[in-house]
């Protein structure tokens, strides 16, 4: 409103802010057109080698607007250090997700124009939503977030299992978003306003514990939650991440649940800030419920997606714990972990796809079995990957956990520290089954090597580095894996870059 | 110099790994882990037991925005667990490296990864880098048990895993509220420092549920009796040489970790669990010396009698009598130096009775063995606890100590010493002398062995002769460790008695 009297001659626009954005929508189109060239090089080599462009761009004007904090769009977004910090997470993400599926089947069965679109597409959807400052923009970053990923995720098109997968997210997806829309629509009703900053003033005004306030909270909780996979609205997350293309997962598993956690935080912890004993006892709740049926039904899983899956389940009640107690510090712990999680993720994805194109196992443990002698370059960032997602010292995952129970305890919330805490306790029994199958079992049967690679003769030199796997795999494996391990022992950046993102959550104490 | 003590073993195992000939990685660790053992004994040297305050202290912020400083220091409590320390790695290097490993890079990467990760342990003076430490010695044994362990390996790694991993994780949560609530009650900034932590406890209602997530880390690590149940299987199963490490070493550092943090940190709490404590060490002493008696393996035996001298320990420690303490810091230093080579002999007979750990298989062995027999006879009076040992003046301080707080409790763990003599002879009877085994080759062992397994007999008489060395240097830190126990105990019974005196 304030912006509109300022500016009565139309929407003012920052074209400097949104560059970020202009990046990826531009680069999203020039993919798109590129993918109908003719030659095959350019489909196969130029559209991911642009992608790749468009997403260091994306990185490059980031940083570039890095001290710029200006709300763009009369003041719809804002783009501020919590949005520019979460954007360098999400290219990150899209730059693992294009370089793991160079080769995939994915891009080559779809169209490799339109995959990369979709996926450029989606990284601007979540950059908006993280940005947006009133219920509309949220809602139009939440939908440019989840209509690419539908389709991504049934983008390996002569597989059911993906095209169910697609359809299982539709649907599940839609109920999210119908569920999100009619919380924003009550929101609206509530207060009467659709900006962020001017709802948190009229609730602070007399609207404090209003029944229709309350309704909408409760239903824009609950469309989010579809989002970031919380218990128990999860049920969609192993059933999708298994049948989509990896790759796809991978990002998936990263880039959106970092997304949803960052609008959860600008709603909760900033927006609804006056409303916090209302909601707060239900969320930290919500994490608890989350911790515990993530880590259980993780246990015994035999694919290895699915075990992601609900691992990122479980991971996602860890992060909520955070939000729940809307501190700054467990704002800082938030952005902290997600860092986190994204690089142990994407490390752990990134070996699963590699000996999903070795071996006839798909993502089945025994893919990963006795890999410890034949493959040190994929067994090490892997090893590394679950016992970072574990919580063991010396990576990033230890020192994520670390936070979380720090900021949990400084508020009062020692209760839900103990919960994270017994849930790491059960998540050890997976983790460590699949470091048990690396270096402790030997490989079921020989490997089927893809493309005509040497195979690995027994007792030939097997510390041979991996000839036959894809490069950029092991690459992306060893780099994410590596970062774990540098931010494990030296996570004061990572920890300036928290609290550098996490200043912008300012009403929470 | 203490974080190159820490860090060389595994500094010099990374470059091993860089050289390609076959036997570099087990030359380098070896090298690496020599070297900590002459930076340990020039600490040793170099130390001044009279003033009883830490040495070679490093302090540098490590995570600024956690107040997690990285923080070492030396004292009386951990010179001699440090020193101990690299020497059994040492000499568990120089008996690995007497056998071909597969893949010998990983292991010995991850044998001296190990050391300077208890190294760590000993040394950090800040909560949170001991939690981290603590956790990451665990790592290297998991792996190292899980790929050159014995036929059920897997089992065993996941069992020991999740033991010791509950009672890490039940740790890091006590740390990091010890610290906060710490913080928030003083109104500092947070801090993990154990000085800090330590001059200013908490209530003592908060003090007592941290107690017991701490102590369920250390009960387990040790293993005390209920918490024992990882034992026996990743004895049967580790390797030999990382066996007498894993025994001689880190079940200290639970025992080590009640003097260092949980005493000086929660002293009301420490008072208020003294006889639980001291049960649980009762029934380690009992139940340890019982199981030692009745099993068959001879890993097992060794393994259930560390239990029992565990179990002593416990009790020295948590009598709050100096001589007490001082004992169970001698016993710590003692059982590992026993224990070592205790597990490496019993690797050598079980390789003269076909591979097999029973002891009905083996026997007769002395005859042919003189050398042999002789070293084991050593050790197992040593174990025993004879007079003369080292082990003899360690229990006997323990029960000293204990019999000025506690009569009853020192009067049963007598029966444990007395049950140790059992155990140890008959192991040595069955295996050495009676009729030979079936499959058994009697050879003497090799110069390399004999390499291995001097200088622990070495040291054994050293501490026999002359345990002032270590009782000298420790006293001063010790006695503070249980200065605030002592305290407590004494006014709770001063004010026991002034009530009585009033109610009459």
């Amino acid at each position: 409103m304030i912006a509109a009297v300022i500016h009565p001659h139309g929407p003012y626009v920052n074209f400097a802010a949104l560059s970020p954005i202009e990046a990826l929508i531009g680069g999203s189109v020039l993919v798109l057109l590129l993918g109908l060239a003719g030659s095959r090089f350019a489909r196969e080599q130029l559209v991911p080698a642009l992608t790749l462009v468009s997403l260091a761009a994306t990185i490059g004007l980031t940083l570039w607007q890095w001290h710029d904090h200006a709300s763009a769009v009369s003041g719809a977004l804002a783009i501020d250090s919590l949005s520019l910090v979460l954007t360098l997470i999400f290219a990150a993400a899209g730059i693992a997700a294009t370089l793991l599926s160079w080769r995939a089947l994915a891009p080559r069965e779809s169209a490799h124009g339109d995959y990369h679109a979709l996926l450029l597409g989606s990284i601007a959807g979540m950059v908006v939503l993280v940005s947006a400052q009133n219920l509309v923009t949220l809602f139009i970053g939440i939908e440019l977030l989840s209509i690419p990923l539908y389709v991504l995720c049934a983008t390996e098109m002569r597989r059911a299992g993906s095209l169910e997968s697609g359809l299982k997210y539709l649907i599940i997806g839609s109920v999210g978003s119908a569920t999100l829309v009619y919380g924003l629509a009550l929101l609206y009703g509530a207060t009467g306003h659709t900006d962020f900053s001017q709802i948190a003033t009229a609730i602070t005004h007399g609207r404090h514990s209003d029944t229709l306030l309350l309704t909408g909270i409760a239903l824009v909780v609950v469309g989010l939650c579809f989002k970031a996979s919380i218990a128990p609205f999860h049920q969609w997350t192993p059933d999708v991440y298994e049948g989509a293309p990896t790759p796809v997962t991978a990002f998936m598993a990263v880039a959106t649940k970092a997304a949803a956690f960052g609008v959860l935080l600008r709603v909760l912890d900033v927006m609804l800030i006056a409303e916090r004993s209302n909601w707060q006892p239900v969320i930290a709740a919500l994490a608890a419920i989350t911790i515990i049926v993530g880590n259980v039904g993780a246990l015994g899983q035999a694919s290895l997606k699915r075990m992601l899956a609900y691992s990122s389940v479980a991971q996602a009640g860890y992060i909520l714990a955070g939000v729940a107690i809307a501190t700054q510090l467990g704002a800082r712990a938030v952005l902290f972990y997600l860092v986190v999680y994204l690089l142990m993720n994407v490390a752990a994805f990134a070996v699963i796809i590699a000996r999903e194109r070795e071996t006839p196992y798909g993502d089945d443990i025994d893919a990963v079995a006795g890999i410890g002698t034949e493959r040190p370059w994929l067994a090490w960032p892997l090893t590394i990957a679950m016992l970072s997602l574990a919580g063991v010292p010396a990576t990033a995952g230890f020192m994520g956990k670390f936070f979380l129970i720090d900021a949990l305890v400084h508020a009062n919330y020692t209760w839900l520290a103990i919960v994270l805490v017994v849930g790491s306790m059960i998540s050890l029994a997976y983790y460590l089954r699949v470091i048990g199958a690396v270096w402790m079992r030997q490989a079921p049967g020989p490997s089927v090597l893809a493309r005509g690679a040497m195979p690995v003769i027994a007792g030939g030199a097997p510390e041979a580095d991996g000839g036959g796997i894809d490069l950029e795999l092991t690459i992306v494996a060893v780099v994410f894996a590596a970062a774990t391990i540098v931010f494990g022992i030296v996570p004061q950046p990572l920890f300036d870059l928290a609290h550098h993102a996490a200043s912008t959550v300012a009403g929470a104490l | 110099m203490l974080s190159i003590l820490i860090w060389l073993p595994a500094a010099a195992a990374l470059l091993g790994t860089l050289i390609p000939h076959k036997r570099a990685a087990g030359a380098f660790a070896l090298a690496g882990s020599l070297g900590a053992l002459g930076l340990a004994i020039s600490l040793i040297a170099g130390y001044n037991g009279h003033s009883g305050q830490l040495s070679h202290v490093t302090n540098v912020v490590w995570i600024r925005s956690l107040g997690i400083h990285y923080s070492l220091g030396v004292d009386g409590l951990s010179l001699f667990l440090v020193a101990m320390t690299t020497f059994a790695f040492a000499l568990a290097i120089t008996a690995a490296n007497i056998r071909s490993w597969p893949t010998p890079r990983v292991f010995y990467l991850l044998f001296a990864l190990a050391e300077s990760a208890v190294l760590g342990a000993f040394l950090a003076q800040d909560l949170a880098l001991f939690v981290a430490f603590f956790d990451l010695m665990l790592i290297p044994f998991y792996l190292l048990l899980g790929i050159w362990g014995g036929p059920n390996r897997v089992a065993a790694t996941l069992k020991l895993v999740i033991y010791t991993f509950v009672g890490s994780l039940l740790m890091l949560a006590g740390a990091i509220a010890l610290a906060v609530l710490t913080a928030k009650h003083t109104g500092h900034p947070l801090s993990f420092a154990l000085s800090t932590l330590a001059a200013s406890p908490l209530h003592k209602g908060t003090q007592e549920w941290i107690f017991l997530l701490f102590a369920a880390a250390f009960l387990v690590k040790m293993p005390a009796f209920p918490f024992h149940g990882w034992m026996p299987d990743a004895y049967r199963e580790m390797p030999v040489e990382v066996l007498a490490v894993f025994s001689g070493v880190l079940s200290k550092v639970g025992a080590y970790g009640f003097l260092r943090i949980v005493l000086p940190t929660m002293p009301a709490a420490s008072v208020h669990f003294q006889m639980l404590l001291l049960l649980i060490g009762l029934a380690s002493v009992l139940y340890g010396s019982v199981m030692a008696f009745t099993q068959t393996n001879a890993r097992l035996i060794a393994g259930y009698s560390s239990v029992a001298q565990l179990g002593f320990i416990t009790i020295g420690i948590f009598a709050f009598a100096p001589q007490g303490a001082q004992g169970a810091v001698l016993q710590m230093v003692n059982h590992g130096i026993v224990v070592a080579p205790l597990f490496l002999i019993i690797g050598l007979l079980a390789a003269r009775a076909g591979g097999s750990d029973d002891i009905r298989e083996m026997g007769g062995i002395a005859m042919r063995a003189p050398i042999l027999a002789t070293f084991f006879l050593i050790v197992a009076f040593a174990t025993l606890a004879m007079p003369g040992s080292g082990n003899f003046v360690g229990e006997f301080l323990i029960l000293l100590g204990v019999f000025q707080t506690k009569m009853v409790i020192s009067i049963i763990a007598f029966a444990g010493v007395v049950m140790a003599s059992v155990y140890a002879l008959r192991v040595f009877i069955r295996t050495m002398h009676n009729r030979t085994g079936p499959v058994v080759r009697s050879r003497e062992m090799r110069w390399q062995e004999g390499l291995a397994l001097v200088p622990f007999l070495a040291a054994i008489g050293l501490f026999a002769f002359y345990p002032q060395l270590q009782l000298q240097r420790s006293e001063k830190a010790v006695t503070a460790a249980i200065r605030h126990e002592q305290v407590l105990t004494t006014t709770h019974f001063a004010a026991a008695k002034t009530t009585t005196v009033a109610d009459r």
